[in-house]
């Protein structure tokens, strides 16, 4: 492979020693490592075939910037920072251990051209209120970066963070990684909003492992990118954890958005549920697979599935497919799944009442959001939320 | 809208579905302020009626016209039909997640140039009237209604909208007696105050113990046999659709074998 991604091109980025030995050990396997390809079920109906390594190359990514901090966060202990914040060792060994827990060639990608990311610790029994907001970085044209967010909750803590990636229409790479740690009845509100342009390629992990009595509430909003892909995976370890995962997502263009989704039980008692819902139109494809896999310790589990597309346009597709991997054998699971056009019923009976059709057709795809914009994990993502959706519909109507 | 007197005039329609010729030729005049009652046994083209004025896409008009004060409105849209004055409350109102009532009827208002300033006002008014709970106007439209919260709330748009003429597609169905009540009495002053001119499609005759019809139609084998003043809905009563069929010579009751779901809250009898 004569691309960029070296060894030595891994060792050359400036920061922090100890990080520079992560990048070599990640840069030396990735040697060897073979690019994924479609006929891989994990790559399935993606445009994988089309990645080609030698558009880019490895730079520094951005460090993270950080909105409206409360100043008096650091009093209580809570560390909102990049990683240089890590540099006394006591969470460095957490870097990297959610992530390697559903390792692929990205993740190790990531690994070797990691230079910075967003480090969020909120102590034991600590409550923070205003959400934490962090705006990532996407590199300029013909870069490839690795953004990453590690997010600590200790014990009987509480924290909102809300993250956000937005790019222009050059081309570029952005492999992201985020790693949330949720200690014992810790309570987690997180939502990630990605507003890629057309020539933006991402590759993204997000992973939460959740101990005991732990929840998260997790939301996604994926809205652009000529290929954007998203892992969204919960780990419930500990007995009563209970994982919310939702997702927002509107694809127009070519584009192709990708969500690769794991509720993984592994301790008696948790609880899970997901909700996917998306638009596409256009020529633009939409993908989604996932899967619940309760284990044998699982017992007395509750997971739940729900994956919703509309497809606007002929040319536009859907893929659904949701799986059920179950090892216990007293526990309750349902997965759904639709893929479809606008019901004609719908329209029809809007239209009775006097609404022309364009307006009617705006008014279904909103109200088809509507339950999970209710659930956002980040109340104020949903009016410009809604407004993006609403432009994504009225530029179909209006035959733009 | 205006108070004004207004015709809404169906002449020798001709309808088919998938191929099948379901009218074969109704005739039909409803007058503001007034009230037509349409009734007909099972398959017998009601509803097809109903969509046929609307103009829904998978109804083929093959002959005939539907003129609003004498402009044609076959060819045009259904939502300029609703906005030239139509209404049509639906037998089966249709569920829609996430947009409610406001939503609907604030782009219905608009579509026809009309503002919306009020509109919160009207609605709460008229859930009054008809007994809507507030909840109601707060989900999607018609998404976990009961069937009389379905046909509540229709008639709540229709009172909001202010139609020239509603076309009430079996708004009994579905109804128990206390919202039946509600409904036809909120329909009858409409068509006091605001001129509201009605044709109201039914299988059943309890309707028009409530909506006190000025003319009654029966529609068989897709035409309209026998018009005439209330006490026609009397004879019906008696001799049923088979006896008034036999004493008309009619040969066909129904062109659709089924024309539409079972009705599971209807009225065993007749």
């Amino acid at each position: 492979m004569a691309h960029g991604f070296t060894v030595d091109a891994a060792r050359a980025l400036t920061g922090p020693e100890w990080l520079a030995a992560r990048r070599v050990a990640a840069a030396e396997r990735l040697v060897d490592a073979p690019w994924p390809t479609a006929g891989e079920n994990l790559w399935r109906f993606s445009p994988i075939e089309r990645f080609d390594p030698q558009r880019y190359r490895p730079e520094r990514t951005p460090p993270p910037q950080w909105h409206g901090l409360d100043p008096s966060l650091a009093s209580k202990g809570v560390v909102v920072g990049g990683f240089g914040d890590l540099d006394d060792g006591r969470f460095r060994d957490l870097l990297g251990s959610v992530a390697a827990a559903s390792e692929d060639v990205f993740t190790v990608l990531h690994d070797a051209f990691l230079t910075d990311g967003a480090f969020v610790h909120v102590p034991a029994g600590v409550v923070v209120d205003a959400p934490i907001v962090v705006e990532h970085g996407a590199g300029t044209e013909g870069t490839a970066v690795f953004p990453h967010t590690l997010v600590v909750i200790e014990e009987g803590a509480e924290a909102t963070v809300l993250e956000r990636v937005v790019s222009d229409d050059a081309t570029r790479l952005v492999v992201p990684v985020v790693e949330l740690v949720i200690g014992d009845g810790a309570n987690l509100r997180y939502a990630s909003v990605q507003q890629h342009g057309s020539g933006t390629w991402q590759v993204a992990l997000q992973r939460a492992h959740l101990g005991r009595d732990a929840t998260l509430r997790a939301s996604a909003v994926a809205l652009g990118g000529d290929y954007a892909r998203l892992r969204s995976e919960a780990r419930l370890e500990g007995e009563g954890a209970d994982s919310d995962l939702l997702a927002v997502y509107f694809g127009d263009g070519e584009q192709t958005l990708d969500f690769r989704t794991l509720q993984d039980h592994a301790a008696p008692r948790t609880r899970s549920n997901l909700l996917f819902k998306g638009a596409v139109e256009e020529r633009a494809r939409s993908v989604y697979s996932g899967l619940i896999h309760i284990r044998p310790k699982a017992q007395r589990s509750d997971a739940f599935q729900t994956n919703r597309n509309l497809v606007l346009t002929e040319g536009a597709g859907a893929e659904s497919i949701p799986n059920l991997e179950i090892e216990a054998n007293d526990v309750r699971c349902s997965h759904a799944s639709t893929v479809g056009p606008i019901d004609e019923e719908q329209l029809y009976y809007l239209e009775t009442r006097g609404v022309p059709p364009a307006e009617a057709e705006r008014l279904i795809v909103l109200g088809f959001f509507d339950d999970v914009f209710d659930r956002l994990a980040v109340p104020a993502l949903v009016e410009p939320l809604r407004a993006e959706v609403d432009q994504k519909v009225g530029r179909l109507s209006s035959g733009a | 809208m205006s108070t004004s007197s207004h015709t809404l005039e169906i002449r020798d329609l001709h309808a088919s579905v998938d191929g099948h010729e379901i009218l074969c030729g109704v005739d039909l005049e409803v007058r503001s302020g007034e009230v037509h009652a349409l009734m007909g046994p099972n398959g017998s083209g009601k509803s097809t009626l109903s969509h046929s004025i609307m103009g829904r896409p998978d109804y083929t008009i093959t002959s005939g016209s539907v003129r609003l004060d004498g402009e044609e409105l076959l060819g045009l849209p259904t939502w300029e039909r609703a906005a030239k004055g139509l209404f049509l409350a639906m037998q089966y109102p249709v569920e829609v997640d996430g947009v409610r009532v406001s939503d609907v009827l604030e782009s219905a208002l608009h579509a026809r140039g009309e503002r919306a300033d009020d509109l919160g006002r009207r609605l709460h008014v008229e859930a009054e009237r008809l007994a809507v709970a507030g909840e109601f106007l707060d989900r999607g439209v018609n998404v976990e209604f009961s069937g009389g919260e379905k046909k509540r709330a229709e008639t709540l748009q229709l009172a909001v909208l202010r139609p020239r003429f509603a076309i009430l597609d079996e708004i009994d169905s579905g109804l128990d007696v206390d919202a039946l009540r509600d409904v036809a009495r909120r329909i009858e002053a409409m068509t006091a105050e605001d001129h509201l001119g009605v044709l109201a499609i039914t299988h059943y005759a309890r309707l028009l113990t409530e909506l006190r019809p000025d003319r009654v139609h029966v529609l068989m084998g897709g035409r309209i046999v026998a018009s005439g003043g209330p006490e026609l809905a009397d004879t019906l009563e008696e001799a049923g659709y088979d006896g008034l069929a036999r004493e008309l010579g009619v040969e066909s009751l129904a062109v659709a074998a089924v024309e539409a779901p079972v009705d599971p809250f209807a009225d065993p009898g007749f």
